[in-house]
């Protein structure tokens, strides 16, 4: 329970079912760390309205620490990625390594329970052969399943996404009602929750040699500016160099071991294939070595025609038509409203 | 479900002869005891009532009791108020390295604020100081020693009638933390020579927020808060009258009751000490073997995470507690368990069980039945996550 009317609403769906329901809210960042995030479901601050929400529901309510698996595998990467000249995805960190990895482990073994119910917006069902599909939420305005890619069968076997189901925030806020839960909406817990002003400040107290300056070039070569440092630049973002020949330039590569921007034009910049590294696939095996999918490139991203293939240390997408994403984004496949899985682009991949 | 209360050593059920007294106060005397007409002589009448309750259970006299708003700052008071008072016969505090955090981290504050120099004596492996440390720990500029008289956490009693005359002898105060004797143990400050006492009134069956400090007489003591002068100026601040009368009528029960119910709370403790040691493999007893408070129960099971044991006690039906509390991911062990020479992993799966009034042999029966599985779980899902 983040303290959100979200995860409340699930807690709530599960105990009118006639569910034995625990609460458990995450410590994210360590105790009395006022982080100022107003997102950030990680404070003490969420936590206590998490327990105000398990109490107004009568069920048990813990509250446990897991600053230290979240600063390892969301924050650190998060600044190893900018330092590297890649763009992270902390919210999909967070539910691979943190919520589904961690918190799911110490749900079943320690505590003895049989399933780990969140409040994200998507669904998981039964498919005719026995596996079980993640798809995306009824209310396709709040789906959360592009964050979810990595979860496999032993995860989605024992998970449940209650407010997956609802047909849309209304409902959401019918049933906060009738419970009693607080009804505000709190800002959504979405992009990186768990800082309150500038990333980059951020990063450059934790890796300040990504805040060397450097040349930006154009892909020939030709340096056409310079820039205060990669750690504050993500690949696809407008560059200010170019204004005097009148050309719309954009970030095309980073390279950290020179600290140098590489940019480029739109059509420049914009691929038609990406290599692919820790690709998961929600059944645990693709559908093929090579297959036909609808690929999200980003958070609620518009679905793109591509191909995939299989290989044995990761994927290559294949799109339709070109499209821009950065390295260290995920790229998540579909097939219909099935998440069959993903992966995250690789750097340094072929100009 | 069925609820097992085992945290005794926590907090307790107010007694329903505390609350019916703190009620009918509550209810019918508002008075202010400070105020000189009728309604202000009946408030003082009930204080003056309570404070002879407590020093008659502590062999003491009414104007050597000090009200207080529970344990804390009963330590607090002995510890700033006593090193302030002696500043001109030295600045030298000798503890222990397992007493409560309201002694051990006043006196750490006292420290680093260069108000006094301070030596924590060690423990032996079964939580016990011995008096030759605490004498061998005495400098000329001595003037304070605080020492607990039974561990809240592994439930070790200190000689501290030994320790009473080393300090004594060396005209060196003694201040004892009895929040967990008083009301369980016959504690008589005219037998053991102790100087400053705290109490604590929810450790036995009294109200939370209420407590005091027990300051033999001819024992100076500076207050730390300043105001109208109440306690004779040593703790200032109008009474809680409701509450010390509850902290007074708990105390007479608790020394009523004393003989007959420790002795039988101390059987269940032995039952659940053998039968844990019994049933629970590699299960160690923490704390001294006879030595120990008769409602303490405390162990370590290697493999295991106080804070996880706790929520699976918790949703079995069972509230007891943990030396350890879990800080960043990581459970910390307590600096108990860590001063007895327990080994990190060792402490970090502490329990602590403890009885009380209302626990019954059924109790007992249960835990010990529900313990051993939850144990084995818990040592399966740690093998596995390492």
């Amino acid at each position: 329970m983040s303290g959100g009317v979200d995860s409340s609403v699930a807690a709530a769906l599960l105990l009118e079912r006639g569910e034995d329901v625990v609460g458990v809210w995450m410590r994210l960042v360590p105790g009395g760390v006022d982080t100022d995030a107003p997102r950030c479901c990680g404070t003490d601050e969420a936590g206590e309205d998490a327990r105000r929400a398990a109490a107004t529901l009568g069920i048990p309510f813990y509250a446990l620490d897991y600053a230290d698996v979240f600063g390892k595998h969301v924050v650190d990467r998060f600044v190893e990625a900018y330092a590297s000249g890649e763009t992270p995805n902390p919210c999909v960190s967070c539910n691979h390594h943190v919520k589904f990895e961690a918190l799911m482990r110490d749900v079943f073994a320690k505590f003895g329970g049989t399933r780990l119910a969140t409040g994200h917006y998507a669904r998981v069902a039964d498919a005719r052969d026995g596996t079980r599909q993640l798809l995306r939420a009824r209310d396709a305005a709040k789906d959360q399943s592009y964050a979810l890619y990595m979860l496999g069968q032993r995860e989605l076997a024992r998970v449940e996404f209650p407010v997956g189901e609802l047909a849309n925030k209304n409902e959401t806020r019918e049933i906060a009602a009738r419970f009693g839960l607080p009804t505000a909406t709190k800002a959504e817990s979405m992009d990186i929750c768990f800082i309150a002003g500038d990333y980059r400040d951020l990063v450059r107290s934790r890796a300040p040699r990504a805040f060397d300056a450097g040349p930006v070039e154009r892909a020939d070569g030709t340096v056409v500016g310079h820039h205060a440092g990669i750690g504050g630049l993500t690949v696809g973002q407008r560059s200010g160099t170019g204004v005097a020949t009148g050309e719309r330039l954009y970030v095309l590569r980073l390279e950290p071991e020179r600290s140098a921007a590489v940019v480029g034009t739109r059509e420049e910049i914009t691929r038609t294939e990406y290599e692919l590294r820790d690709v998961r696939f929600t059944r645990d095996a693709p559908p093929a070595a090579t297959f036909e999918t609808s690929a999200v490139l980003r958070y609620r991203g518009t679905p793109l025609a591509a191909a995939v293939d299989v290989s044995s240390d990761g994927a290559r997408l294949r799109l339709t038509a070109p499209a821009l994403v950065a390295p260290g984004q995920a790229v998540v496949f579909y097939q219909g409203d099935e998440v069959v899985g993903g992966g995250v682009v690789r750097a340094g991949s072929p100009a | 479900m069925k609820r097992v209360y085992l945290d005794h050593a926590a907090t307790t059920p107010v007694d329903p002869e505390v609350a019916e007294a703190m009620d009918r106060v509550l209810r019918d005397t508002h008075g202010n005891p400070s105020s000189i007409y009728a309604e202000g002589r009946a408030a003082r009448e009930l204080v003056d009532r309570a404070r002879e309750e407590v020093a008659a259970a502590l062999g003491a006299q009414p104007t050597e009791i000090v009200f207080t708003s529970g344990g804390t700052e009963a330590d607090n008071l002995a510890l700033r108020g006593v090193m302030k008072a002696r500043r001109g016969l030295g600045d030298h505090l000798v503890t222990t390295a397992i007493e409560h955090h309201a002694v051990l981290d006043t006196a750490r504050d006292l420290e680093s604020n260069g108000q006094v120099r301070l030596t924590v004596v060690a423990v032996d492996r079964e939580g016990r100081v011995d008096p030759a440390a605490i004498a061998a720990a005495m400098g000329p500029k001595t003037t304070l020693v605080s020492v607990m008289h039974a561990n809240n956490e592994i439930g070790t009693i200190q000689p501290i009638a030994e320790i009473g005359e080393i300090c004594r002898d060396r005209g060196v105060k003694l201040h004892t933390d009895a929040v967990q004797t008083v009301g369980a143990l016959d504690f008589d400050v005219s037998q053991i020579p102790v100087d400053l006492v705290s109490v604590n009134a929810h450790k036995f069956y009294g109200p939370k927020g209420v407590g005091a400090l027990y300051v033999r007489r001819g024992t100076r003591l500076a207050t730390m808060q300043t105001g109208g002068g109440q306690e004779k100026g040593r703790r200032t601040g109008t009474e809680n009258v409701a509450g010390v009368v509850g902290l007074g009528v708990a105390l007479r029960v608790a020394v009523e009751r004393r003989t007959t119910e420790s002795a039988r709370q101390a059987r269940l403790r032995d039952r659940l000490i053998e039968g844990v040691l019994a049933r629970v493999p590699d299960a160690v007893l923490t704390g001294h073997r006879t030595e120990r408070l008769p409602n303490n129960a405390s162990f370590c099971f290697p493999g295991t995470q106080g804070e996880s044991l706790i929520v699976a006690l918790d949703l079995a039906g069972f509230a007891a507690s943990s030396g350890s509390a879990c800080t960043s991911g990581d459970t910390e062990p307590s600096h108990v368990l860590l001063a007895l020479g327990l080994e990190r992993h060792v402490a970090q799966g502490s329990l602590r069980l403890t009885v009380g009034r209302a626990t019954t042999d059924a109790d007992v029966d249960a835990l010990l039945e529900a313990l051993p599985p939850i144990v084995a779980r818990l040592r399966e899902a740690s093998a596995v996550s390492v």
